[in-house]
C-alpha cells in the first residue's frame, strides 16, 4: 500500500540533499568546531555556512543567528532567558491562548514564578486582534510573544502590526515561527520582530536543531550555562551535521519557496473545498484565507478524531487531530476550544498538512476514502440518526 | 499502541445498531468527554438472545462495546452482570493506560441496559 504523509506540520522527511551534506561531519569531518586544528577547523567553517543559509532565509544577519536544540529550546530561551537576562523591565507579559505548549508553558512557569500574565484571546477564526493587544499593553509590559503561524489551524497570524503595538508600548516582541519558517517568505527586518524561533525539521531538515533570531541590541542572555559556543548564548558543543543539514534545509527552502508555496496552497484548496462539499456537518477551522499553504483542518460533528486517524491509516494515508484522546489528556486541543469550538465539536477534529512530496492523487485518494470513513463512523454514532 | 483485537474490532465492530422495541437499553458518557456508549439488550427467559450498541469515541471506545455485545449475547443476566470494564478491557488483550478511565465504559452500559430492564418489569409487576 502506497504511504500518504500528511502530517507535514508535526514533521517533515529530511531532503536527500539535506542528508549527503550532513553524513561527512558524522564521519571523516567528525571534529569539535571550537578545536584549533584542521578537523575543528572544517567544522567551525560548516557551521558559519550553516549560519549565513539560516540568516539568509530569514533576512537576518549571521550575527543574529544562535543555534539551537529546536524550536522548544528556542522559545524557551527567547522567553525564559530574556526575562532573566533583563530583570530591569518590567514583570508584565503578553502572550496568545493559542500558542504552542513551547511558548504557553514557558509563561505558565514564569507565571507562578510572580511575572503578571495576559494570554490574549483570539477570534473564531484564530486572530490575534493588534487593537485587543494594544488595550492589553501596560506601562510594565516586557515581553509579547505571539506565534506566526498556528500549527493546528494554520491561521497566519498580522505579525508586523502585532510587533509594531508591542514596540509602541515600549515591550520586546517574540515570534514562534516554527510553522512558517521555510513555508512562507520572512524577513525579519521588515517584520520588525526582536526575536524569531525556528526549527529544522519542520522544513526537511534533521530533527533536534534549529534557531533563536536574536536582533542586534537585544540582550537574550544564555539558557544553558557551559562553553562560549555561539558567543556563548548556547553553551555545548555544536550539533555539527545537524546544524549543516538545517542549513542546508534552510539553503532549498530559500530556493524552493515561492514554487512550493503556491502549489501548496493550490492543493490544499482542493483538498479543503473538496472535503466542505462531499462531508455535510463539517466546517473549516482557522481562518478561511489567512493560512499556511497546505494546511487544512476541518471538524467533523458526530465523530470523534482518533477514530478518524485510525480508520485514514488503514488506507496508508497519515494526519492527525486535536481530539482528547491525540491531545493525551482528557480535553480536546486548547487551541480548538480557544477558537470557541464546543467540546463536542473539537472532538471531531482533523488536521491534514500537506508537503513538497504529497501529489494530487493523493488529495484525490483522500477525497476518495474520507467520505466513506466518516459516513461509517457516523454509522455508529448514537449521537447521529 | 493497540493491540491487534482492539483493533479488529474497532475496524470490523460486531452488532453495531439499534434493537426495535428493546426490552432494556443503557447509555453511558458525554459528548463533552468526547465517549457516548449507547447499548440495547432484547432479553427471552433470562437470556440476552440480541444486543446491539452505538458508539461515539475513540478506537478503545468502539473496540469495547463490540467487545462487550460478543461476550454477552445469549448469556443470561446474572452471567451478564459479572462482566466488567476489566474483564472487557483483558478480553481485547489491554487496552493502552490513558484510555482505561475515558474510554472502558462499556460494561456500564450494558449494567445501565440490564437495570433498565429491571426496572421495567418490575413496573410490569406493579401493574398486573
Amino acid at each position: 500500500m502506497r504511504e500518504i504523509y500528511m502530517d507535514h506540520s508535526a514533521t517533515t522527511p529530511v531532503d536527500p540533499e539535506v542528508f549527503n551534506a550532513m553524513i561527512p561531519y558524522y564521519t571523516d569531518r567528525f571534529g569539535n568546531a571550537s578545536s584549533i586544528h584542521t578537523k575543528g577547523q572544517r567544522a567551525r567553517q560548516a557551521v558559519d555556512q550553516a549560519r549565513s543559509q539560516a540568516a539568509e532565509l530569514l533576512g537576518a544577519s549571521e550575527r543574529e543567528i544562535v543555534f539551537t536544540s529546536g524550536g522548544t529550546e528556542a522559545n524557551n530561551q527567547a522567553i525564559i532567558s530574556y526575562l532573566s537576562n533583563n530583570p530591569d523591565k518590567g514583570r508584565h507579559l503578553i502572550t496568545s491562548a493559542i500558542e504552542h505548549h513551547a511558548v504557553l508553558d514557558a509563561f505558565l512557569h514564569l507565571a507562578k514564578r510572580g511575572y503578571e500574565l495576559t494570554v490574549l484571546p483570539v477570534t473564531a477564526d484564530g486572530l490575534v486582534e493588534p487593537d485587543i493587544l494594544k488595550a492589553a499593553m501596560k506601562p510594565t509590559t516586557a515581553l509579547v510573544s505571539i506565534m506566526h503561524a498556528n500549527n493546528e489551524v494554520g491561521t497566519i497570524q498580522p505579525i508586523k502590526e502585532l510587533a509594531a503595538v508591542a514596540h509602541a508600548g515600549g515591550a520586546v516582541f517574540h515570534t514562534d515561527a516554527v510553522q512558517t519558517v521555510g513555508k512562507l517568505p520572512i524577513d525579519v527586518e521588515e517584520m520588525d520582530v526582536d526575536m524569531l524561533a525556528a526549527s529544522s525539521h519542520k522544513l526537511y531538515g534533521p530533527k533536534g536543531v534549529g534557531c533563536l533570531y536574536v536582533k542586534r541590541g537585544i540582550r537574550v542572555g544564555n539558557y544553558f550555562h557551559g562553553g562560549g559556543q555561539e558567543r556563548g548564548l548556547r553553551p555545548g558543543t555544536e550539533n555539527v551535521p545537524g546544524i549543516v543539514g538545517f542549513g542546508t534545509a534552510c539553503k532549498l527552502a530559500h530556493i524552493n519557496l515561492p514554487e512550493r508555496q503556491t502549489r501548496l496552497n493550490k492543493m490544499g484548496q482542493r483538498l479543503k473545498e473538496g472535503i466542505l462539499n462531499s462531508i455535510p456537518h463539517s466546517r473549516l477551522t482557522g481562518h478561511p484565507v489567512k493560512r499556511l499553504p497546505g494546511s487544512v483542518s476541518v471538524c467533523f460533528e458526530f465523530v470523534e478524531g482518533e477514530s478518524i486517524l485510525l480508520m485514514l491509516d488503514s488506507y496508508g494515508i497519515m494526519a492527525s487531530s486535536g481530539s482528547a484522546c491525540t491531545s493525551g489528556s482528557l480535553d480536546p486541543s486548547h487551541v480548538l476550544l480557544a477558537l470557541g469550538l464546543p467540546h463536542e465539536i473539537a472532538h471531531g477534529s482533523l488536521r491534514l498538512t500537506l508537503g513538497k512530496d504529497n501529489t494530487e492523487e493523493d488529495v484525490d485518494k483522500v477525497l476518495e476514502v474520507l467520505p466513506n470513513i466518516i459516513q461509517n463512523l457516523r454509522g455508529m454514532s448514537p449521537l447521529c440518526n | 499502541m493497540y493491540s491487534q483485537k482492539v483493533m479488529n474490532h474497532f475496524m470490523n465492530p460486531r452488532n453495531v445498531g439499534r434493537i426495535d422495541l428493546p426490552s432494556g437499553s443503557g447509555e453511558v458518557g458525554n459528548a463533552v468527554c468526547g465517549d457516548i456508549m449507547h447499548i440495547d439488550i432484547k432479553v427471552a427467559d433470562n437470556i440476552i438472545t440480541d444486543v446491539k450498541f452505538k458508539t461515539f469515541g475513540c478506537a478503545a471506545a468502539i473496540a469495547t462495546s463490540s467487545m462487550v455485545t460478543e461476550m454477552v449475547k445469549g448469556k443470561s443476566l446474572q452471567e451478564a452482570e459479572q462482566i466488567t470494564n476489566q474483564t472487557v478491557a483483558e478480553a481485547l488483550d489491554g487496552l493502552p493506560p490513558v484510555k482505561m478511565h475515558c474510554s472502558n465504559l462499556a460494561a456500564d452500559a450494558l449494567h445501565a441496559a440490564i437495570a433498565d430492564y429491571m426496572r421495567k418489569e418490575a413496573n410490569k409487576l406493579g401493574v398486573s
